[in-house]
Order: structure tokens, then C-alpha cells, then sequence
């Protein structure tokens, strides 16, 4: 009977690999027979076989900027700085203000104000004070990351049941031994779910602060390969962009995982 | 030997989210014995639970005074153990991490407060069970936990607010057993806030009948039956069913009242 199950399981895992498989043949062959036949314009929107060639010429001869590695190690950092400072400042401004109805009635209009600035716009802000290096890339990514997680912590804290805290209290526990017990581990489902869409800002803050003026990174070659009017270029760029997100995600998943283990698995999740 | 419990004259107010006022107790007077296991019964939304709130210094009474032990209430109360209606283990913590979580509040080292753990968690019943998260336990036992983790302080003042209602009948009546069996080890005075007569019958010394709101102490009824009991067995006693003759005509006119009101207020 299990046997019987597990092979129903692979015969459908293999489809479904399959159909994925199709679905890019389909797409990249249509686009590639397109541009081939004069339908599409080469021009504007490349080609995949110009795009694979201009991926495997950054692979072994370097880009303009350097070697590819160096610009998705500088992309890499940026993204991953802005992602730390903004989860870790989003959680302790969530969580203090979450705790503090007075704080959290002072500074509301002030953190919806700042929340309703574009906020892309103040990685402008963040070139001219922080000049052109890795600080001003980390700070724009920062502060994307920061809203997202810091709304999110701040509800988690404010919908924690009010008798789980009850209980705590009477078995004892300090109002320290509250937050750091009680009132965090409630909250880290909602953090943890935000960190998925916060590391996709993260990266895209990297980029965009990269726009504003950089020398190297994923972002300045998808910039300098624009000013060239290379397509091809643009879209390796953002190739690589999607191939790192996607690797972040999956680790995203693992980490949500190990971390939230006493939640009972949800019936209808699929797996991608 | 001085009450266990007093509540003198307790009213108390609270505010509605419109604005207004409502009263949930009023001129509430009421006293547990040192040792006593008393039941609170009355209709829905008299007050029982806030009662219960009262005692242990979750919520301060709008007027009159609550003694537990001797002293006055004034925040949370040293020495309580409250088992909630919903489920309030943390649901992120094992089963053993549940039941130490008390001792290691009062600053017990992690490896005492687990052996402890370990000792009680055997006691109701869910040796083996250590490791399991709450969501992998069925409603009866997270109630077990929930005991445990409760007991495992040892309380002198044990508040229940309809502990077992969520569970099938049959649970029930184990759970109501093994209660019993612990509390009759230990010299805890109990308040059972309950709706269900035969099971306030069943398991106490003393029924207190709370009119319904804002609610005040109707009578209170003397519940001389032997112990130890078996309550699955004790409501077939022929003296069982004469206290419960007598306290459900006392109650069923309060659970009428509180029933045309909801009809009435539905209406208006």
C-alpha cells in the first residue's frame, strides 16, 4: 500500500518536473523563433541565445566592472547588511513599541509619515550623506527592510493571546521573562513570515542604492549594460538577480522551518 | 482557621467599547474555608469568571475587597494556580518545557525545575510525552499539561474556570477523576467555576449560585457526600440527586432570567 503511494508520488513529482521543463522550452523557444523569424525585435528584448552567450562570456572573461563573482559578492553584501541591521532594528523597534502603548501612540504619525515616503527615493538621501560606498548601498536596503519587519513585529506583539500572558504572569512570571518568553516567540511567526518578502527588498534596496551611484555590483553592470542599449546584458543581470533570490528563498524556508517546528503543518501547503 | 478566601461587598465595573458602563458584579460577599473545594455555577455572562479575575489579582475589584489568605489582593497573589477555560499553554514550548515553565519563573536552575517537571508530568498521566509540542496532543491531554504545569508550583489557592468544558463527556469525567486525586494530595482550596450542576455537585464541598448579571452570591449549598468519590458512580447516590433537586430549582430561575434578557436585548 505504501509502496503503491510513493510510486503514485514520483510518477507525479516526474510530470510535474516535466511540464516545468516544457513550459521553459515553450517560452525560450518561442522567444528565440520569434526574434529569429524578424517578429520580435532583437533590439529592445534580446534573445535567449544572446543572453546565455553574454552570461557564459561574464563567467569566463570578466565583465567591464571586474569578475562577475566580485559583482554578486558586492551585490551579496549589500543585500545582506541592509537584510540584518533592517530585520534585527525592525524587531526591537516592533517589539518595544508593540510592549509600550504610550510609545507606540507618541511615534505613530511619525512612523506613518516616514512610512509613506517612496522609500527608494531616500536611497538618494543615502549616496549624498553616505558617499558612493557599501554604507549607503546597506543603508537603503536597511530601511526597506526595517518598515516591512518592524509592522510586522509590532503586530505579532499586539495580537499575542491575552491568556497566554495571563498564565505566565500568574506562574510567575517578571515582566522581562514576559517579552523575552512569551511575548517574542508569539510574535516570531509574523516576523518570519515578513522575512521572506524583506530579503526580496533587501535586494532590491542593493540594487537601487546601486543605481544611484556605484563602481561595482549587479546593479551598476545592469546600469552600465542600459546606458550601452546591450539588452542582452540587462538580462543577465537580471537572470542572476532572480537565481540569488530564489537560492535566498529556499534558505528562508529551511530556517522558517527549523525555527517554527511547534506549529502544526498546514494541510493544503505545496512545496515548490 | 482564618478563610481561605473572602470577597466583601465586590462590585465590579467595567468600560464598554461604546463608552458605557457595565456592571458584572455587584455587592458580591463570598468564603472559601482553608481546604475547601468550592463550585461556582449561574448562567452565562453573571460573572463567575470575573470572579475568578478578582481573586487572583489579574483585575482589582471598582469597590469592596478581596482577601486571599489573609491579606489583601494587590497584583498578582503569591501561591495561585488558575487553569484557564481556552487552552493557555505555550504552544511553542515542549511538554516539558510547559510544566517547568512555572519553577523556572520563581528562579529555580533549569535542571531542577526539569526533573520536577519530569515527576509531575508522570503524575497526570503523560510519561513519555516530554518532548511533544502542544499541537501534537489531543484536547485532553493539553489539559493534563495544563494541570501539570498549574500544580507543579504548588498552589494553595487553585482557580478553574471551566477547565474541562471543551472536552467529550467521557474525558471529562476521567479528568474530573484524576483531579480530584490530585488535589485530595495536596491542601489546596479550590474555586470550580463550572455550568454544568452535576459536575459542581460532583466534585466539591460547597455550590455557590451566582444570580444572573450583574451577578451577586443567590445561596450557597452544602454538599455533604463522602470522599473519596467517583464521580462517574457518585450521581447515581440517591442523596446526589436530592442537592441537585434542590440547588437546580434555585439556579434554573437565574438561567431563565439571563435567557429572556439575551431574548430582549437580541430584539432591541
Amino acid at each position: 500500500m505504501v509502496s503503491l503511494r510513493r510510486a503514485e508520488a514520483r510518477r507525479r513529482l516526474l510530470m510535474i518536473q516535466g511540464l516545468r521543463l516544457l513550459v521553459a522550452v515553450v517560452i525560450l523557444g518561442g522567444w528565440e523563433l520569434g526574434v529569429r523569424a524578424g517578429v520580435i525585435d532583437k533590439f529592445f528584448w534580446s534573445q535567449p541565445s544572446a543572453i546565455g552567450a553574454k552570461l557564459w562570456l561574464w563567467v569566463t572573461e570578466g565583465t567591464d566592472l571586474g569578475t562577475i563573482w566580485e559583482q554578486i559578492l558586492v551585490t551579496m553584501e549589500e543585500t545582506a547588511g541592509g537584510f540584518v541591521v533592517g530585520s534585527i532594528l525592525g524587531v526591537i523597534f516592533g517589539v518595544v513599541l508593540g510592549r509600550s502603548r504610550l510609545l507606540a501612540d507618541v511615534m505613530g504619525p511619525y512612523i506613518k509619515a516616514a512610512n509613506a515616503i517612496p522609500r527608494v527615493v531616500v536611497g538618494a538621501l543615502f549616496a549624498i550623506s553616505l558617499g558612493l560606498d557599501i554604507k549607503a548601498k546597506i543603508a537603503t536596503a536597511a530601511i526597506l527592510v526595517f518598515f516591512v519587519v518592524f509592522f510586522n513585529a509590532f503586530q505579532g506583539v499586539r495580537e499575542v493571546d491575552r491568556n497566554l500572558i495571563a498564565n505566565a504572569r500568574i506562574l510567575g512570571a517578571r515582566d522581562r521573562q514576559l517579552t523575552t518568553e512569551i511575548i517574542i516567540p508569539s510574535a516570531l511567526s509574523w516576523i518570519i513570515a515578513s522575512l521572506h518578502t524583506s530579503f526580496g527588498l533587501a535586494l532590491v534596496g542593493a540594487v537601487v542604492g546601486e543605481l544611484f551611484g556605484a563602481t561595482e555590483g549587479l546593479g551598476e553592470l545592469i546600469y552600465a549594460a542600459k546606458n550601452n542599449f546591450d539588452a542582452a546584458g540587462v538580462f543577465a543581470g537580471m537572470a542572476l538577480l532572480a537565481a540569488i533570490a530564489l537560492v535566498a528563498e529556499a534558505l528562508i524556508t529551511a530556517l522558517e522551518d527549523r525555527l517554527i517546528r511547534w506549529r502544526p503543518p498546514v494541510a493544503t501547503e505545496t512545496r515548490i | 482557621m482564618q478563610p481561605a478566601i473572602e470577597l466583601s461587598g465586590v462590585t465590579k465595573r467595567f468600560l464598554t467599547p461604546s463608552g458605557g458602563v457595565y456592571t458584572a458584579l455587584r455587592d458580591l460577599t463570598m468564603t472559601v474555608e482553608a481546604g475547601e473545594f468550592c463550585a461556582v455555577v449561574g448562567p452565562t455572562g453573571c460573572g463567575k469568571s470575573t470572579t475568578l479575575a478578582l481573586i487572583s489579582g489579574l483585575e482589582p475589584p471598582s469597590d469592596g475587597q478581596v482577601d486571599v489568605l489573609g491579606k489583601p489582593v494587590n497584583g498578582i497573589a503569591d501561591g495561585i494556580g488558575y487553569m484557564f477555560q481556552a487552552d493557555a499553554v505555550f504552544p511553542w514550548k515542549t511538554v516539558l518545557e510547559n510544566v517547568a515553565a512555572g519553577p523556572r519563573y520563581r528562579g529555580s536552575s533549569a535542571r531542577d525545575a526539569r526533573a520536577k517537571a519530569r515527576d509531575w508530568i508522570s503524575r497526570v498521566g503523560l510519561a513519555g510525552f516530554e518532548d511533544r509540542y502542544p499541537y501534537q496532543l489531543s484536547g485532553g491531554m493539553r489539559k493534563r499539561v495544563a494541570l501539570a504545569q498549574c500544580l507543579i508550583n504548588g498552589p494553595r489557592i487553585l482557580l478553574m474556570d471551566e477547565p474541562f468544558s471543551a472536552l467529550d463527556v467521557q474525558t471529562r469525567s476521567l479528568m474530573e477523576n484524576e483531579l480530584l486525586g490530585l488535589w485530595a494530595a495536596s491542601s489546596a482550596s479550590v474555586v470550580f467555576v463550572t455550568h454544568d450542576l452535576e459536575e459542581a455537585i460532583s466534585l466539591s464541598d460547597r455550590v455557590f449560585v451566582i444570580t444572573a448579571g450583574p451577578g451577586t452570591v443567590k445561596s450557597n449549598y452544602k454538599v455533604d457526600l463522602p470522599r473519596p468519590r467517583n464521580v462517574a458512580e457518585i450521581r447515581f447516590q440517591p442523596h446526589f440527586i436530592e442537592i441537585y433537586e434542590e440547588i437546580w430549582k434555585d439556579l434554573k430561575d437565574e438561567v431563565l432570567v439571563s435567557y429572556e434578557r439575551q431574548k430582549h436585548s437580541g430584539a432591541a
